[in-house]
């Protein structure tokens, strides 16, 4: 399972690095820890109600509001320059892809720009629902029922949209709206990297669905990849 | 001069009124309503449950439930429109009219025509979605297609790949498996209609309503919308069928019945609905 997740998630790293290499532009790099008391484990998700899902995993899967690997590294933070970098003109073209696959969302945090398609695929042999429950933008709330095509919707606004599918009470993702191609999720390890940055004054939000927002400014006067941490407590 | 600018400043904020309020009219046919007038008729008869800024925490709203809407996100349950825009404003005007079966919300067909067109005015004023967002095109139903044993089949073959039994049970008691889960999207419990008890459905009571119900989805509370999914005719097999499970004379349980005491055999076979 964690395979499929790194795996999923490894066209972004790979599209990062792209970035970072061919520009030899400056950037920000670092990485987002969470510190404070010991976390409790992240509770197992029964999904004895939907076998179908429940069968495709060996060990049950957990909740994933907060995802924690070694040294504190916390996943699934979108960091992204909030202030400082234009907003763009136009979305890219190509859509984002979430799947839905064992009765989970994949990834579990999706960006995208504002106006940019979203590709949502239902993979299970068990209905979903789509059901982002927006305030900025419009909430709606679609089937997906298996074997359909899959479904493409957009958001024009920026916001944070808690997703859920209501049929199975576990499932949640976040559709992270954007009005800049600068960001980055973090992975197991909590590292991020925002490549091809002309020299300027940025301004940098880290959000965390559990933890919240934190920004911090960064400076970048030549050619250097600037430092830049998150902690967050808790 | 400096002083004068701010005190300039402060009785337009006065004037334009301390909360956040957009001024609005409604067109129900050849209605026209108002939002200054709708404002008084709503301190009177709506502010209780649904609050004086429109957000649903009226001082009843504690003793509700369901809870009251909350106007200042605009997201409607009953439309015309699909799922994830604005209703029109007939669709107002029909809410207010019809009420909420089996909720706190009355009918308020007392009230005039024109009282209620103000309303729609008045409810609208407490987003800023209604600025410059036009509501959604109300979706098209093309004519019900007649009552037949072969679209009830069908429309139950679509009741179990859909999934409706999921949440509204396999013989729609409101009893599937994820019945007991579900939650609105201000994560109150809710419960999925239960077929068996017969009574109005919340957004109307025709064919044709039932049709709209499942076509644009309860925008706020865990039901899709099925667009995507169901063509026209579909969708009407699927209304025949669910009729039959209501416990009232209705032409689509006369030929479901009739089918069943005619083909006897046949309706053995047919395949319990719910999980393999």
């Amino acid at each position: 399972m964690k395979t499929q997740r790194i795996l999923s998630l490894a066209p972004l790293f790979i599209l990062c690095l792209a970035v970072g290499s061919t520009a030899q532009a400056a950037g920000i790099g670092g990485k987002v820890t969470v510190q404070g008391t010991a976390l409790t484990p992240n509770k197992t998700i029964n999904m004895s109600s939907e076998p179908g899902c429940a069968k495709m995993y060996s060990t049950p899967p957990t909740r994933e509001d907060v995802v924690v690997g070694s040294g504190g590294a916390l996943e699934n933070v979108v960091v992204y320059i909030s202030a400082g970098a234009p907003d763009e003109a136009s979305a890219p073209s190509t859509p984002v892809t979430v799947m839905q696959k064992g009765c989970r969302f994949e990834p579990h945090v999706v960006v995208v720009q504002t106006n940019q398609q979203i590709e949502m695929v239902n993979d299970d042999t068990t209905a979903h629902n789509i059901h982002p429950l927006a305030t900025n933008n419009r909430e709606w709330n679609k089937a997906e029922p298996p074997g359909t095509a899959p479904l493409t919707e957009s958001f024009a606004r920026p916001e944070f949209i808690s997703v859920k599918c209501n049929i199975h009470p576990w499932m949640h993702a976040y559709f992270a709206v954007l009005t800049t191609s600068h960001y980055a999720v973090t992975g197991e390890n909590g590292a991020f990297s925002l490549g091809n940055l002309p020299p300027g004054k940025y301004t940098i939000t880290a959000w965390h669905e559990t933890f919240g927002t934190q920004t911090q400014e960064v400076t970048i006067t030549g050619n250097e990849t600037a430092p830049l941490n998150f902690v967050f407590k808790r | 001069m400096r002083l004068q600018k701010a005190l300039i400043a402060m009785v337009v904020m006065l004037a334009s009124g301390a909360t956040v309020s957009f001024a609005q009219e409604s067109h129900i046919g050849s209605l026209q309503g108002h939002s200054a007038p709708g404002k008084a008729l709503y301190r009177r008869y709506c502010v209780g449950c649904h609050g004086a800024q429109g957000d649903g925490a009226g001082e009843n709203a504690a003793w509700v439930d369901p809870k009251p809407r909350d106007f200042t996100v605009a997201t409607f349950k009953c439309r015309s429109t699909p799922s994830g825009t604005l209703p029109t404003d007939q669709d107002l005007f029909d809410a207010i009219t019809r009420g909420f079966v089996t909720t706190s919300m009355p009918s308020w067909k007392p009230l005039t025509n024109q009282n209620r067109a103000d309303l729609v005015a008045y409810v609208k004023s407490f987003s800023d979605k209604w600025q410059g967002g036009a509501p959604g095109a109300s979706i098209t139903i093309p004519p019900e297609t007649p009552v037949k044993i072969e679209g009830i089949l069908h429309g139950r073959e679509l009741f179990q790949k859909m999934e409706c039994w999921k949440c509204h049970g396999p013989e729609g008691h409101g009893n599937g498996p994820a019945a007991g889960t579900l939650t609105d999207s201000k994560d109150n419990p809710i419960r999925p209609y239960n077929f068996a008890m017969g009574s109005r459905f919340k957004c109307g009571v025709t064919n044709e309503d039932l049709y709209r119900i499942f076509m644009t989805g309860l925008d706020g509370t865990p039901m899709p919308s099925f667009s995507d999914n169901l063509k026209p005719e579909d969708a009407w097999d699927l209304v025949h069928f669910l009729r039959t499970l209501q416990p009232l004379q209705t032409k689509e349980l006369e030929v479901w019945k009739q089918w069943r005491t005619a083909q006897p055999a046949q309706a053995k076979q047919l395949k319990p609905i719910g999980a393999d």
